[in-house]
């Protein structure tokens, strides 16, 4: 046994897909999937897969960021586990995860199967929304069963369109065929999940670069992105750009240039929100270089999460932008905690208030609110609100000094 | 070694019972939730006092926990 990995050729005599590890390697069918991917890396154990997911420093790509060697390490130690693909996305500026299982279906099935062996997992499911996403999962799972291609049998779900129906305990739910909400945390999901079982929940993303990884090794999967944050991620690029869409970039890559992608802003741009609903704006005005990471974001309060970068345009109001969010995130409540049922609405009229004409206690009576809800749930959609609610305070706090003398920058009188 | 009170949000109900029995730990917030009044950990003389709240939770939320 020698510790080389063998580099599969592609066509074209590259050794393997570089600048994009992902959509590079797309491929419509089975058949090409074998001619651009080779064959599944088989392992035959846990060990070495796993090591080789912790020397890649791989963090899951769902939003949390977790490193995904420590949940398959988890697994590897619990009885009969199960695997759960997470393609739910219910993030509604997001669509990474769709575009990804209609590129690459082979890349993450491949995935799946390689972190099914590694976790010991019998069984596994996919977890996708109905139509493009989930239909070419079972259109490439159809292929596969014909080529004899899996080891374990995947059997597809299809998520809810709600916000919470990818929350790790939701997708356990939803996996028994019951309502997608998340449940106390008491009893974590890698203990005790789908039907009583150990089980994985792991986003589509991170499984195609697991294969990925097996394929070609970690210092391959390192080449790209920074020292503590390696590789690639695939980022929805959307709102006041002239091509959104979703773009495989290296970790690192500075906000203006990760715009640049997308075609470059369509109008002058004031803030842009990344990490999705539960994320925050970065104002243009100081974070242009801001570095897409972990470590780039933080001193901006920000983080990559799944990978949303939304451009809001000059010509809108920042707090109508944020209000019509938290509105959204106040309807998409699971309304089982009684915080998170009470308080959402609350932080939505708030700042619906403080978006019209505020009176002069309101930036303090909402920011109470967003203390008050913090940390006080079974999952964390009242912390993501309530962080999502600050970041528009910091951001707009320009915009919120207009409206308290009852003007608005995006309807000047 | 001190404890830690743990409400299970998708079972409370904000009966309020919990407030009553620690009132040394826990208020209501403004929709009758229990809310810490500092950290959620259980001075040893208040013990007895948190599990006699556990144990009367109606809806059986609240927990205690090592901490």
């Amino acid at each position: 046994m020698t510790s080389t990995i063998a580099h599969p050729v592609v066509a074209g005599g590259v050794e393997g897909p570089t600048a994009r590890p992902l959509l590079g390697a797309a491929a419509a069918d089975l058949a090409e999937h074998r001619r651009i991917s080779g064959p599944i890396p088989w392992r035959d154990g846990p060990g070495r897969l796993v090591a080789d997911v912790q020397d890649a420093g791989l963090t899951g790509r769902g939003g949390a960021g977790f490193p995904t060697w420590r949940k398959l390490a988890a697994m590897a130690t619990g009885a009969d586990p199960v695997l759960v693909a997470n393609a739910a996305e219910g993030e509604p500026a997001s669509a990474k995860d769709a575009t990804l299982l209609t590129r690459c279906p082979h890349l993450v099935l491949d995935g799946v199967q390689l972190a099914a062996e590694a976790t010991g997992a019998g069984s596994a499911y996919l977890y996708a929304k109905p139509g493009p996403a989930a239909d070419a999962a079972r259109f490439a799972l159809a292929q596969r069963r014909a080529q004899a291609w899996d080891r374990v049998p995947v059997a597809v779900v299809e998520a809810p369109l709600t916000f919470l129906a990818g929350e790790e305990s939701a997708v356990v739910a939803a996996t028994e065929g019951r309502r997608a909400v998340p449940r106390d945390k008491a009893r974590p999901v890698y203990r005790s999940g789908v039907r009583g079982r150990p089980t994985l929940v792991q986003n589509v993303e991170t499984l195609a670069h697991l294969a990925q990884i097996a394929r070609y090794g970690a210092r391959w999967f390192r080449r790209t992105g920074t020292q503590d944050e390696p590789g690639t991620l695939l980022a929805t690029i959307t709102g006041a750009v002239t091509a959104p869409g979703v773009y495989e970039l290296p970790h690192g890559l500075p906000l203006s240039a990760a715009l640049e992608l997308a075609g470059g802003a369509d109008a002058p741009v004031q803030a842009v929100l990344v990490g999705g609903y539960h994320g925050g704006w970065l104002p243009m005005a100081t974070a242009r270089h801001a570095p897409l990471s972990r470590e780039g974001l933080r001193p901006y309060g920000c983080a990559p999460g799944a990978g949303v970068i939304m451009a809001l345009p000059r010509s809108a109001c920042g707090l109508r932008a944020a209000a019509g969010i938290v509105g959204y995130l106040a309807g998409q409540s699971a309304r089982q905690c009684g915080p998170c049922r009470n308080g959402l609405p609350a932080m939505a009229a708030s700042l619906g208030r403080l978006a019209g004409s505020p009176g002069p206690d309101q930036p303090a009576a909402l920011r109470r609110l967003a203390d008050l809800v913090d940390g006080r749930g079974a999952c964390h959609h009242p912390d993501g609100t309530a962080r999502f609610v600050r970041s528009s305070l910091l951001a707009f706090e320009a915009e919120v000094g207009l409206h308290l003398h009852g003007r608005c920058s995006a309807s000047p009188r | 070694m001190s404890a830690g009170l743990h409400v299970d949000w998708t079972a409370c109900a904000g009966r309020g019972v919990c407030v009553e029995l620690l009132p040394e730990l826990l208020e209501r917030d403004p929709w009758g939730y229990p809310m810490p009044r500092g950290g959620p950990v259980v001075p040893d003389e208040l013990e007895p006092h948190a599990r006699r709240a556990v144990a009367l939770c109606p809806r059986m939320a609240l927990h205690l926990r090592p901490s």
